[in-house]
């Protein structure tokens, strides 16, 4: 590696926004031939957004970036892969029922005759070999793509970028699902794809692993790069206290403690299922905010799924309202008294073809239709859904006939929760509550929260954002791979804490 | 902010053209024009006897339709119907006729016949509903496969249990007259679909039920995640669907006189195709009972129409075709202005 050559990528002010709210302002940063980069942050920080703008996945809304001087504005995917971008995704995009070298060759097979739609098999074949080698991988080219393991599955990805003429590979997350001695190979490859020149841009939760790798690290946070070193000059405790970053004020309701918690309307025991959570134990008490942390895939999503009755569990016993439920079902868990506000709002959530009037009754319609045919009592229904989407302040002129197609997200959000206040729950599983949405609705949201918890429910509220966990939040428990590896109370919040226990398996790799 | 309620008051009014364009009663509308165009060529569509005729004709396919329309309001699609009319035909006029005559011995084999009708109906209803949600089997293999099951079947009874092997004859004038009779002039079969119409109407609209049956077309999961028993109301989908089709060949086949195996072999895309065309979505989540009424209506105009100018079959089917064409083409204009609304 040249560390004096000069950069032949260049971006510059890149920036993004998703439905008026700004995601990513300003990142810039170079790539010399052989330079592996890393590029670290917390969830939702920008590192994605970035490398979908670079892999012609997303266009940018301003910002400048070029290869070897020219102006490069990819319009596809295929157009950054044609000019020589590879990206090796986290979830891999190859065929599973195709072999290795059908894979390789599915852009474009070499043909027999010009013109002529036949493929030269031999070709494949022999070039398949030559581009297996580079990454050593020993299977045959007609090796079915699912008799692979992960980790050959990403070298034969790593194997159609070379075969691509790929000048800049993206890794994003490549070892979560790799075992060590893969980890170890695919090191190995990149140290080989460095040396021929092709430049690397890694992005990691494990630090550890970055330090070990990469020429220069960039950190992210909240869409802004807020710092960019080289090696030498960064440590993995500077790069989380740049994470993390400083406080913000007033971007939180105020909210007073409850001097005298309420009794517990949740009790999780020894709550276990095999690749999603384990030995999972908590307690959340009426009028209690309590909040989980993790980071992606640290199973807090799967948790609330299994506590709502969505997915199976293998062992443990969950007690709702004091009540132990021995079989969990959606239908079960509400006449218990839970809610549920699922992390895909669009797919989960919300009817989108329909009124806000219907979607916010959704969950209630056999409180409103207790006679023999069960009709429903129209008017008090449309008085009750009137006064439920006052309370959480939906803005829109006629309930009855405004689409929530048609609404911004944050009022979306607010018909899901209203949806779920009709229900009157005690306990309300909050999953992502604000993503996607502006910081006027997420304040508001922040209020109905407190006073949810004020009026007596308790709220498990899960969120990727340490902010707002602690400035929400009683007390905070953190989850990493599948377990609760920690307990804050709202004395201790430490961002910094918190974060560290979230990263607790990256840290122990790196030790 | 915006709120989307201000933008909808802001709309600037429209023309009358596309106001009855987007209106739910375009389908309507189309049916006068096209009835004032065959009133030109052929007067005799206008007499009170035609009138009354198209009428009971169309009562069985109302019926059908309907039980077709629970299902395609859940986003699945019941292609067992033709089969569901056949099969109840045959083994419900197995029981009244000679030939048959299971039901002789009763004592009210008129009864024991209707029984028999719904009896079948209610059974490939829940046989769809039960492989479609407890097995996770797509509607449109299922219905297919229990469709071609039970026309064969419907054969193979017939074939099996009478003379001349085409059909059940001879039977009850009393079982006859609820296809053909009349009181004051007005058709029994327009009593009948019309109480089918009304509970239908009223179960989709005013009902838990109902609701749940709308909000799991437009979302299952979000309908799943709200309490709502989604496999339960799908299977109850199918059964109404099946009971409608047992109701529809009683009509039909008192209407023919004869329990027969081809009754409904036809008529498929006309069930599916009225509640479509009157505005009823494939993709589930969207239909109305009275939507079906104005589909079917349509079709039944047209059909009548074709047969008074005389027209072959070929060309009739030919014109048909078309016709749905054009309709078919209307809505989707019409649900690009809705979008631009």
């Amino acid at each position: 590696m040249d560390v004096n050559a000069a950069p032949f990528f260049t971006a510059q002010g890149l920036c993004k926004s998703f439905f008026g709210v700004q995601v990513l302002h300003d990142m810039a940063f170079s790539l010399r031939p052989g330079q592996v980069l890393g590029l670290v942050g917390e969830n939702g920080s920008g590192k994605s957004t970035t490398m979908n703008i670079v892999g012609g996945v997303l266009p940018m809304d301003a910002g400048r970036m070029t290869i070897d001087g020219a102006e490069y504005r990819p319009r596809s995917p295929g157009e950054a892969e044609a000019r020589g971008i590879a990206f090796i995704h986290q979830e891999l995009n190859l065929f599973r029922n195709l072999s290795v070298a059908e894979n390789l060759f599915i852009a474009g097979f070499p043909k027999l005759i010009k013109g002529l739609p036949f493929i030269d098999r031999a070709k494949v074949r022999a070039r398949t070999q030559e581009l297996l080698a580079a990454v050593d991988l020993d299977v045959a080219p007609n090796t079915p793509v699912s008799r692979l393991s992960q980790g050959e599955r990403q070298l034969v990805e790593i194997a159609k970028a070379l075969g691509a003429n790929a000048r800049i590979m993206i890794f994003d997350e490549p070892t979560t699902s790799l075992t060590t001695r893969e980890t170890d190979r695919l090191f190995d490859i990149i140290g080989r794809l460095q040396r021929q020149g092709i430049a690397i841009i890694y992005i990691s939760h494990i630090l550890g692993d970055v330090m070990r790798l990469c020429d220069d690290i960039v950190v992210l946070r909240d869409g802004h790069l807020v710092g960019s070193a080289a090696k030498a000059d960064m440590t993995i405790e500077k790069m989380i206290t740049l994470m993390v970053g400083r406080t913000i004020d007033q971007m939180f309701p105020p909210r007073d403690p409850p001097v005298t918690l309420g009794g517990p309307v949740l009790e999780v025991r020894g709550l276990s299922q095999r690749g999603m959570v384990k030995d999972i134990n908590l307690s959340l008490r009426a009028g209690e905010v309590l909040g989980i942390s993790g980071l992606m895939g640290a199973g807090r999503s799967e948790l609330a799924r299994i506590l709502f009755g969505m997915d199976p569990f293998e062992s443990g016993e969950v007690s709702i309202g004091g009540t132990k439920v021995a079989a969990l079902s959606p239908a079960a868990c509400m006449d218990h008294g839970m809610a549920f506000l699922t992390e895909d709002r669009r797919a989960e959530g919300l009817m989108m073809e329909a009124s806000i009037a219907d979607n916010v009754a959704l969950a209630s319609l056999p409180k409103f239709g207790t006679t023999w045919a069960r009709f429903i009592e129209r008017t008090r229904l449309g008085d009750e859904v009137t006064r439920v989407s006052k309370a959480v302040q939906i803005n829109a002129r006629d309930l009855q006939r405004t689409l929530v197609k048609n609404l911004s997200g944050g009022n979306q959000q607010k018909a899901v929760i209203g949806k779920w206040l009709l229900h009157h729950p005690r306990v309300f599983i909050l999953d992502e509550p604000t993503r996607g949405i502006d910081v006027g609705a997420k304040y508001e949201v922040y209020k109905i929260v407190n006073q949810l918890a004020a009026g007596g429910a308790g709220v498990l509220f899960i969120s990727s954002e340490i902010e707002e966990l602690t400035g929400m939040c009683d007390r905070i428990l953190v989850m990493a791979h599948g377990e609760i590896r920690a307990e804050f109370p709202r004395t201790d919040f430490d961002r910094e804490a918190i974060l560290r226990a979230a990263m607790w398996h990256g840290l122990k790799e790196s030790a | 902010m915006a709120p989307s309620g201000a933008a909808e008051l802001a709309r600037p009014r429209r023309s009358l053209a596309v106001r009855l364009l987007v209106s739910e009663y375009l389908v309507l509308a189309l049916t006068a024009v096209y009835f004032v165009v065959m009133w030109l060529l052929v007067p005799a569509i206008a007499t009170a006897d035609t009138l009354l005729d198209i009428l009971a004709a169309m009562m069985p396919l109302l019926v059908v339709s309907i039980g077709q329309t629970f299902v395609l309001i859940v986003a699945g699609i019941d292609l067992a119907a033709p089969s569901i009319l056949a099969a109840a035909s045959v083994v419900g006029a197995s029981m009244m006729t000679g030939e048959g005559g299971f039901a002789l011995f009763t004592g009210v084999p008129i009864l024991v016949g209707i029984i028999a009708f719904l009896g079948m109906g209610l059974f490939i209803g829940l046989l769809n509903g039960i492989c479609t949600t407890r097995l996770n089997m797509p509607p449109f293999i299922v219905t297919l496969s229990t469709m071609m099951f039970f026309s064969g079947f419907a054969l193979f009874y017939t074939s099996a249990l009478t003379d001349d092997g085409s059909s059940f004859g001879d039977l009850p004038s009393a079982f006859v007259a609820i296809g053909q009779g009349t009181v004051h002039g007005v058709p029994y079969s327009l009593g009948v679909a019309a109480v089918v119409m009304l509970v239908a109407h009223v179960t989709l609209s005013r009902t838990v039920f109902g609701q749940w049956l709308y909000a799991i077309g437009r979302n299952p999961r979000a309908a799943a995640i709200s309490g709502v028993p989604v496999k339960r109301a799908v299977m109850w989908a199918f059964i109404i669907s099946g009971l409608c089709g047992g109701v529809a060949s009683i009509l039909y086949t008192g209407r023919l006189e004869t329990g027969t195996p081809v009754l409904g072999q036809r008529i498929l895309l006309d069930i599916v195709g009225a509640a479509v065309i009157g505005g009823v979505s494939l993709f589930g989540g969207k239909g109305r009972v009275t939507w079906t009424l104005y589909g079917v209506l349509f079709l039944s105009v047209v059909d009548k129409g074709l047969q008074l100018l005389g027209l072959d079959l070929a060309s009739v089917f030919a014109i048909k075709g078309l016709v749905i064409l054009c309709a078919a083409v209307l809505d989707a204009v019409r649900h690009r202005l809705m979008l631009r609304g």
